[in-house]
């Protein structure tokens, strides 16, 4: 075993007692990360600086007193503002664009130590849910089914986090998540992902995609990992008008792994139509490790949830066509060359022609449709009454007592890369159907890996915490960790 | 609701994205299949129901109104394609 197949919590201990160096940790990612050009998964490697900010880790482990993730390497995902390193969103339009400043997420893993090993693969401006759609070509999930070559998509948008950290190219990264874009690649490559509560994590200096659903979060190996990060990334922040002020609890410390007494929602709306045996099989293993916990399991009900997906499809893209104005090809990224005779105009249309991929595109006019005169009460409004309403649901069933909900976390495992070619834009949105509620009602949600399906392939289960109950939810999220015994990884292929 | 071509024309141009004429056809055939989608929220009733305004109650907060980060005119126009004498440059907007 090799240094970068360290959890967190096993290299902060090593590193605190001396048994390993930062720098020898980081050149173990370094050298895995050269070797695994095939995922895809890093698009901007940043070896000097890594190296750079492991000597400076080193000299403050020995020091004493380092804080957790001092020395730990990261990645960090395309999406994440980082000064002087490119920051593309994995889109064309920003081709060149190296930010001056700092995000305030990693700024703060900066300041707690962390190491920056690159920037990784994502889906273009988180738009997707199987990277498909990034400017670097996708990224590819470590996981292949038994018996087979074939490709498979990590997931999205934050793929190339979820592949990175499954193969151990790093030992945990970021993610943004505005309809599950943390949670369905974490359950596709058997890794641990969690979205906060809306407010919980600065979004300043993080490409904006959904302001209202937006939220940065961790994916890492096991849940005491993602404690850990989050840890690190969450608090107020004034530079985000929208982030909490209110204090961050010790996430680790919470993780007792007594649950006794706790009430498991289990909502009867997300028993799909079609859904595989498989999916459901594995709930019910859940459901069971949860009961064998000493949780009381209780049916619940959301009865809006049908319509979640509709009203996340009016109100991203609305907010996106807003928030992707600003790429006009005036102050910074791609511009288009122009011809004789063009304007400003001209500037605008052809520079957003050239620069945004085709699902991009959709989804500025899709929101600028529904934005329009005439159209505004009909599609966006009455969107933003049906969010009001799952929104409710969450709130009467806490009213009454659950503690968490579990659901799956997508309706299957990873699909073919290129499978879905052919596929409606509807269709592939279908992938965020268990996902989605959460972000819409601002709710905290982590995916859990718990088994793998008859091909081999990861399956994961979602839990669905309190708003700012975030401990409670990881200490859900470790009993079913626990339960679950999931160690298996992919094989080498790489 | 179905998207006509000419309706397609007319979004993309509101979002000040050029559009092939040849495109505008498939354009319009997605833009539908999506609308379609969302029109299942029609089946909701929605009577007395506020359009959700903040995710978390909560009053935004407000500062100061002074100049926070300043005087850095260099890093503004850093990433800018073009710019001249502390300017960002574009065609000519005015005849």
């Amino acid at each position: 075993m090799t240094a970068n197949s360290l959890t967190i919590a096993e290299a902060r201990d090593a590193l605190r007692k001396g048994d390993l160096t930062a720098t020898d940790l980081t050149m173990a990612c370094l050298t895995a990360i050269d070797a695994a050009e095939g995922l895809n998964a890093f698009v901007h490697k940043t070896p000097e600086i890594a190296l750079d900010q492991a000597r400076a880790a080193d000299a403050r482990l020995q020091a004493g007193a380092a804080p957790d993730l001092c020395g730990i390497p990261l990645g960090i995902k395309d999406l994440f503002a980082t000064r002087g390193v490119p920051t593309q969103a994995a889109s064309n339009i920003l081709k060149g664009f190296k930010p001056e400043y700092e995000s305030t997420v990693t700024s703060k893993l900066f300041e707690a130590g962390s190491v920056m090993l690159g920037k990784l693969n994502m889906d273009e401006f988180a738009m997707g849910s199987s990277n498909e759609s990034s400017c670097y070509g996708n990224a590819v999930n470590p996981w292949r089914a038994a018996g087979s070559n074939a490709l498979l998509t990590p997931g999205g948008s934050s793929g190339g986090s979820a592949a990175a950290v499954a193969a151990d190219l790093c030992l945990g990264a970021t993610g943004t998540d505005t309809g599950g874009s943390i949670r369905q690649p974490a359950a596709f490559t058997g890794i641990t992902g969690i979205k906060p509560t809306y407010g919980r994590v600065s979004r300043w200096g993080i490409v904006a995609f959904a302001s209202s659903l937006d939220q940065a979060g961790p994916m890492a190996k096991t849940v005491r990992d993602a404690a850990i990060l989050l840890q690190a990334m969450a608090g107020h922040d004034p530079k985000d008008s929208t982030s909490a002020d209110i204090p961050v609890p010790d996430f680790e410390a919470a993780l007792t792994g007594d649950i006794k007494g706790k009430v498991i929602g289990i909502p009867r709306e997300y028993r799909m139509d079609g859904m595989p045996a498989e999916i459901e099989a594995l709930w019910q293993q859940g459901i069971a490790m949860m009961r064998d916990a000493g949780a009381e399991i209780r049916d619940i009900s959301l009865p809006h949830t049908k319509y979640a997906l509709p009203a996340y499809y009016v109100i991203a893209p609305a907010e996106a066509s807003s928030n992707l104005a600003r790429y006009d090809g005036v102050r910074y990224g791609h511009r288009a060359k122009l011809g004789q005779g063009d304007g400003i105009t001209e500037l605008y249309e052809k520079t957003r022609a050239e620069g945004f991929g085709k699902e991009v595109q959709r989804r500025v006019m899709i929101g600028t449709y529904v934005l329009s005169a005439g159209f505004y009460d009909a599609y966006y409004n009455r969107a933003r009454r049906v969010r009001a309403l799952i929104k409710r649901d969450f709130e009467t069933v806490f009213a009454e007592g659950v503690d968490a909900i579990l659901t799956p976390a997508t309706p299957s495992a990873a699909f073919g890369l290129g499978e879905m070619a052919n596929a409606t834009p509807v269709e592939m949105y279908l992938n965020d159907v268990f996902t989605v509620t959460v972000n819409l009602a601002g709710l905290p949600g982590i995916s859990v890996p718990v088994g793998l399906d008859g091909k081999g392939l990861p399956l994961g289960l979602q839990l669905i915490g309190k708003p700012w109950d975030e401990a409670g939810l990881l200490n859900h999220a470790y009993v079913l960790e626990r339960a679950a015994g999931f160690v298996a990884k992919a094989e080498k292929w790489w | 609701m179905s998207i006509d071509t000419d309706t397609a024309r007319k979004v993309a141009k509101l979002a000040r994205i050029r559009v092939e004429e040849a495109d505008l056809p498939a354009l319009a055939d997605q833009l539908s299949g999506i609308l379609t989608f969302m029109e299942q929220l029609n089946e909701v009733d929605v009577s007395g129901i506020e359009p959700m305004v903040s995710v978390t109650p909560m009053r935004l907060k407000r500062r100061a109104d002074v100049v926070t980060e300043g005087g850095i005119q260099d890093q503004v126009l850093k990433n800018a394609p073009e710019a001249r004498e502390g300017f960002f440059a574009v065609p000519k907007v005015v005849e």
